[in-house]
């Protein structure tokens, strides 16, 4: 009985937006720059609160381009920096992200998606930002997103975002919705030592050597704040190993390839699928974040009626998963897409399996969830 | 004995990419000497800049150097200056870079008051991208954008920052470089939201469509406008719109400073835990 008393007040009924601000203080998150925007805000108050209590610091900037602008200088002071926007302010960060990729800056970016284009349904869900999470900023870039659909997820994803950002000197995006920022649900957090922390390879030689772009460990070279006697200079230009810049068409291809291969040779590292009634199934769907949710629910019913369908459903949905895709494919007559979009990641779908594969679309716009009776209709249709 | 700039420089990245007889020059000059007269230690400051041929000035000296986006300079800084607000953080940018497209970072900054200096190179023009015309560009001036001449006022960017809270503006101009470098030392010195405004030469680019484009034509031609504050003020109205003040124009040292106020916080609210 006191056990059970002791875990119910270990219980926090959180709405998402607060379980990703406890879980970023938790991932050892130090610095905080946003501008206000629906459905995100929740996170800034909460981090305003919380992160001086810490000896962090939280500051409200002038715009959305300033507050990214802040999170990767304070990413180049030693901070583990974090930034929470919506649809229109990912837009307007998406140039400093860019930088942020360009200079291998560590830090988070949580967006709660929204209704869109323009400003659309600022109070209401959707999922239509996962095109512009990935090809948002101009140029080639890599990208790692990560798209939890639990409160418990929230939490340990925005952990992992983090441990990513840093483990791979890069930017990490977790997209959310609405639905998920605003809903309280009760879980426990995992305590301190119940998770991994992990903190960006550091420089060990004398900081006179120091290049802060060179990689004979890996692809992500290791880092070393400014101020610690390396003075190196950091620049949006395409650059050498010494990071300075370069237009030698060989020291660019190179240093190109090598941002992507951050992403493209660590896949066993980035990569997060769960399979909900998977084995069986002779119907998939793929389906993220809150919109997998109701197809679990739809999964139900439709095993109740006889059909068999299950789900894979991306943890990390850049870079998308399309081998695990096809393999899903071959098991399972159809697929399933439900996604609250006009249709976004089905294009991942479409090309990562046979040209033949049957692919049923459930797509919704308006603010109002994919219901599961609308997704276990598409189930009937194509059983 | 003269100074040497040297220990200061990135040896190795030399020559610069400026023109010669560029007013930049006169500026990073002046940057120099002030650490050094001041005695901050090279890896205890952040230079930071955005784009633009003033915003290349960071990747010559050895210091931590930050190149960011167009106009966003002084956000990357403040982000460095909040995290680390034990360090020294100077922004350098030129007038489209800070006063167009990043003006929105440099009134808040100003505003928070902030630890940061930001010198802003106002040579009323963008050089970089071939001479269009800046926030800063005299009426009526010619530039690739305005081939019949600027149709649009100018900002005074001292006032501006005056206005938007700066606690020490001071103008200068690189035909009085040892003045300059005294208002850049004093900035620097400051506690709070420093601004210094360079007035500056780009004879490539907005000289030669405004017949000087001679650099040493140009540098008298801003010579003769610059005056001491003092004797400013007691000229007519007609004389004013011929010159511009130069001088210390505004100091408050009572106003508290960003970051001192963000400390006092943290030791309040661990005080309480």
């Amino acid at each position: 009985m006191s056990d059970a008393n002791e875990s119910m007040r270990d219980v926090k009924f959180w709405p998402g937006n607060v379980v990703i601000a406890e879980a970023a203080a938790a991932a050892g998150c130090d610095f905080f720059a946003g501008y206000p925007i629906t459905p995100s805000s929740e996170i800034a108050a909460h981090m305003a609160a919380i992160l001086p209590k810490k000896g962090g610091h939280f500051i409200q900037m002038e715009d959305e381009i300033g507050a990214m602008g802040a999170v990767i200088g304070a990413s180049l002071a030693g901070a583990k920096a974090l930034t929470a926007t919506s649809g229109p302010g990912l837009s307007l960060k998406l140039e400093n992200l860019g930088f942020g990729y360009m200079v291998e800056a560590p830090c988070v970016i949580v967006n709660v998606m929204r209704g869109g284009p323009s400003t659309g349904l600022p109070t209401h869900p959707a999922q239509a930002d996962v095109m512009q999470a990935r090809w948002g900023t101009h140029g080639d870039h890599p990208t790692i997103a990560l798209v939890p659909a639990f409160h418990h997820e929230m939490y340990t994803e925005t952990i992992r975002a983090f441990n990513l950002a840093e483990q791979l000197r890069m930017p990490v995006l977790v997209l959310i919705d609405e639905v998920l920022g605003h809903l309280s649900d009760g879980m426990v957090p995992p305590k301190p030592g119940e998770f991994e922390i992990v903190n960006r390879p550091m420089w060990d030689g004398k900081p006179e050597d120091y290049q802060p772009y060179f990689d004979d460990k890996g692809d992500v070279p290791p880092f070393l704040p400014y101020f610690e006697g390396a003075q190196w200079h950091t620049t949006g230009l395409n650059h050498d190993e010494t990071g300075f810049p370069t237009t030698n068409p060989e020291l660019v291809t190179k240093q190109m390839h090598r941002l992507m291969r951050k992403v493209t040779g660590n896949r066993e590292l980035i990569d997060s699928i769960d399979y909900y009634e998977a084995d069986d199934a002779e119907i998939g769907i793929v389906s993220f974040g809150s919109t997998a949710r109701a197809a679990m629910v739809a999964i139900k019913k439709a095993r109740e009626k006889g059909i068999k369908v299950g789900m894979l459903r991306p943890l990390t949905i850049w870079p998308f998963p399309n081998k695990q895709v096809e393999e899903f494919s071959k098991k399972v007559k159809a697929l399933i897409v439900p996604e609250f979009n006009l249709g976004q990641i089905v294009y991942e779908v479409e090309r990562s399996v046979h040209s033949d594969m049957v692919i049923k679309r459930i797509n919704k716009v308006g603010g109002v969830p994919i219901n599961p009776n609308e997704i276990l209709a598409g189930i009937e249709e194509v059983a | 004995m003269s100074f040497d700039y040297l220990p200061y420089m990135r040896e190795n990245h030399l020559p610069h990419m400026w023109c010669p007889g560029c007013g930049i020059g006169v500026v990073v000059k002046s940057v120099i000497r002030s650490f050094d007269e001041l005695g901050w230690e090279q890896k205890d400051i952040a230079f930071v800049s955005g784009i633009g041929c003033t915003s290349r000035a960071p990747g010559y000296l050895n210091v931590n150097t930050l190149h960011t986006t167009h106009g966003r300079a002084i956000s990357f800084a403040t982000g460095i200056k909040m995290h680390r607000p034990d360090k020294h953080v100077v922004v350098i940018s030129g007038d489209g870079d800070a006063t167009a497209i990043g003006g929105n970072h440099l009134i808040h900054a100003a505003r928070r008051n902030i630890d940061i200096t930001v010198i802003v190179n106002n040579n009323n023009i963008y050089g970089m991208t071939g001479g269009q015309y800046s926030p800063t560009t005299p009426l009526g001036a010619k530039a690739a954008t305005a081939p019949y001449g600027n149709l649009e006022p100018s900002f005074d960017l001292a006032k501006l920052l005056i206005g938007a809270g700066a606690s020490y503006v001071a103008r200068g101009h690189v035909g009085n470089g040892r003045q300059l470098a005294k208002f850049i030392k004093d900035g620097f010195a400051h506690n709070g939201f420093s601004f210094i405004e360079v007035v500056s030469n780009c004879h490539t680019q907005f000289g030669r469509r405004n017949k000087m484009a001679d650099p040493m034509n140009m540098v008298k031609w801003i010579s003769d406008r610059a005056t001491p504050l003092k004797k400013f003020d007691e000229m007519s109205d007609s004389e004013q719109e011929k010159h511009f003040p130069v001088g210390v124009l505004h100091k408050d040292e009572s106003r508290p400073e960003y970051t001192d106020t963000y400390s006092n916080l943290i030791s309040s609210l661990q005080d309480k835990a």
